[in-house]
């Protein structure tokens, strides 16, 4: 069943120094709370997995908590680049991050599969592309029935997982509405997981086919009102388009982002 | 009289007449969906949008600033998730136009996202594939529009992060099961198309005003221009009102949160 902690302790008691963690959600209820509180209880060397790093691993790497990071899309969505993301990658700063890419496809493939407790994942994917020749975990399979090439990822099955979703029950069953990305498949494949709601609530008025992770399939759940700022959450809040813009000016500085980092993230305690 | 317009409006517009009613396109964020949107609300109203973000059939008022704003998903006919989108719908041959921007763009309409300059020591890191390398093969085909300059137009991507025709223009030959690739290239100065034979891209339509020298200029190989070479129409008061009110809702919109 799942335990009921504080951020604090979820972070603390489920996230170590050189763990393998996935925080996910595709542009919809992006873990930010979770992000700023492994900020603050400073963990290093992890590898950290999404599909689209965004603000949230940007903010992370900039802090110095990522020596790798695997993704399929490392942009401001609508905006342009992730400063800190590419001070790491081109100038080595806070200190260097290896990069593994792949494509969204690709990505969403080993999810499926690291759920479904395969080694891989295989699709018609990366025809003609250059990845497959800077991305040693690519590699091409013969159909074992038709003979066609297809494209073969490992899975992916994370130390640690990390979600925002709407809200929870008081037994720890968890409800997510919207664009619900790969949630659903990357707390099935990791080991552990943590997902911070938004409120807890005595039923989760779930229509029958809704997207529900049953308490006992997560480790630990925290309540984080606005958790997925300045991302958002279907039904509580919008994204804050603002925000994600001003970001560019913030990260494109390396002292700007650290006086940020300071007044938003170090001097903020956890809720 | 005739309609003063910009260059950029002259994309927009021209990009959104590549789409029509019975298509279902799956969008690319930026010109892409500025483009789709504006065709939904002039001449294609029932024109199926998709979005990696897993929304289907949506229809947003204002054009979102990432792949997956709320407004997708409140205005889509239903929502899926990732995996499945990816895996049901446009690799199981649901999509028939991909719809791609590009930061760079070769010969061969090979697009590269990933990076300029050496893999391990770049000189400008892009964001990455993202959805395109797979949209690229497994839609029917691909539309794409970008912005013409020589930095854009270059002889050879410095990286093919998703393949048009390849290197050598046979990169489709003998695949099975993946689209025809690029059959148009739209930017701010004409309209583009590959040789049926060779594969290279071919000015097929200058837009208004633009001479085959302002072309030349942007382009960073010898380009070549078709035997008839059309000109490509101006747009319609319509589609121009339609296209700045669009973009005014939408910066309105995009400047208004906090």
């Amino acid at each position: 069943m799942a335990e009921f902690l504080s951020l604090q302790e979820a972070v603390s008691r489920h996230i170590s120094n050189g763990d393998t963690v996935a925080m996910e959600g595709f542009t919809h209820l992006i873990p930010f709370a979770a992000g700023h509180e492994i900020i603050r209880q400073e963990k290093r060397n992890l590898t950290l997995i999404r599909m689209t790093p965004d603000l949230v691993y940007d903010q992370m790497i900039g802090a110095g908590c990522a020596t790798k990071l695997i993704f399929s899309w490392g942009g401001n969505p609508g905006v342009g680049s992730l400063h800190r993301l590419r001070d790491a990658v081109e100038k080595s700063w806070p200190h260097k991050v290896d990069i593994l890419e792949h494509s969204h496809a690709a990505m969403a493939c080993a999810y499926e599969a690291g759920a479904a407790g395969l080694p891989l994942a295989v699709l018609r994917g990366y025809v003609g592309s250059d990845l497959p020749k800077v991305n040693d975990q690519i590699k091409f399979i013969e159909c074992p029935f038709t003979g066609e090439k297809l494209a073969a990822v490992p899975s992916v099955r994370p130390d640690v997982a990390v979600i925002h979703a709407q809200r929870a029950d008081r037994k720890g069953n968890v409800l997510i509405e919207g664009i619900v990305g790969i949630q659903k498949e990357v707390v099935l494949a990791a080991k552990r997981s943590i997902v911070t709601v938004e409120e807890i609530v005595d039923d989760l008025g779930a229509s029958v086919n809704a997207c529900v992770l049953p308490s006992w399939a997560v480790t630990a759940i925290a309540e984080a009102p606005k958790g997925a700022k300045p991302s958002y959450a279907l039904g509580y809040y919008d994204r804050d388009n603002a925000f994600y813009k001003e970001w560019d000016g913030i990260a494109r500085d390396r002292e700007t982002f650290q006086t940020w980092l300071k007044d938003n993230v170090f001097e903020k305690g956890a809720q | 009289m005739s309609l003063e317009f910009t260059s950029s409006e002259m994309m927009s517009v021209t990009a959104a007449r590549a789409l029509n009613n019975d298509m279902t396109c799956f969008v690319g964020i930026g010109l892409p969906s500025e483009a789709a949107n504006l065709a939904r609300l002039t001449h294609a109203p029932d024109v199926t949008l998709i979005y990696e973000s897993g929304t289907l059939q949506t229809k947003p008022d204002v054009l979102p600033l990432s792949i997956g704003d709320g407004e997708l998903c409140e205005s889509a006919l239903t929502t899926v998730s990732v995996p499945e989108m990816f895996r049901y719908w446009l690799q199981g041959g649901h999509i028939s136009v991909g719809f791609l921007g590009t930061a760079q763009i070769d010969r061969y309409a090979n697009l590269n996202t990933t990076l300029i300059g050496d893999y391990r020591e770049p000189k400008v890191r892009l964001p990455g594939g993202g959805g395109a390398p797979e949209i690229a093969t497994n839609a029917k085909e691909v539309f794409i529009t970008v912005k013409h300059s020589k930095r854009t137009f270059v002889k050879d991507v410095d990286f093919v992060t998703t393949v048009g025709f390849g290197r050598d223009g046979k990169a489709r030959d003998n695949v099975p099961n993946i689209g025809r690739g690029p059959t148009i290239v739209i930017t701010d100065l004409c309209i583009l198309k590959p040789d049926p034979e060779t594969k290279e891209l071919v000015v097929t339509s200058l837009h208004p005003d633009v001479t085959r020298e302002d072309v030349i200029e942007a382009t960073g190989w010898e380009i070549r221009f078709a035997d008839t070479l059309e000109t490509t129409p101006a747009p319609s008061a319509k589609e121009l009102e339609v296209l700045r009110s669009l973009k005014a809702r939408t910066n309105a919109h995009h400047s208004g949160q906090q």
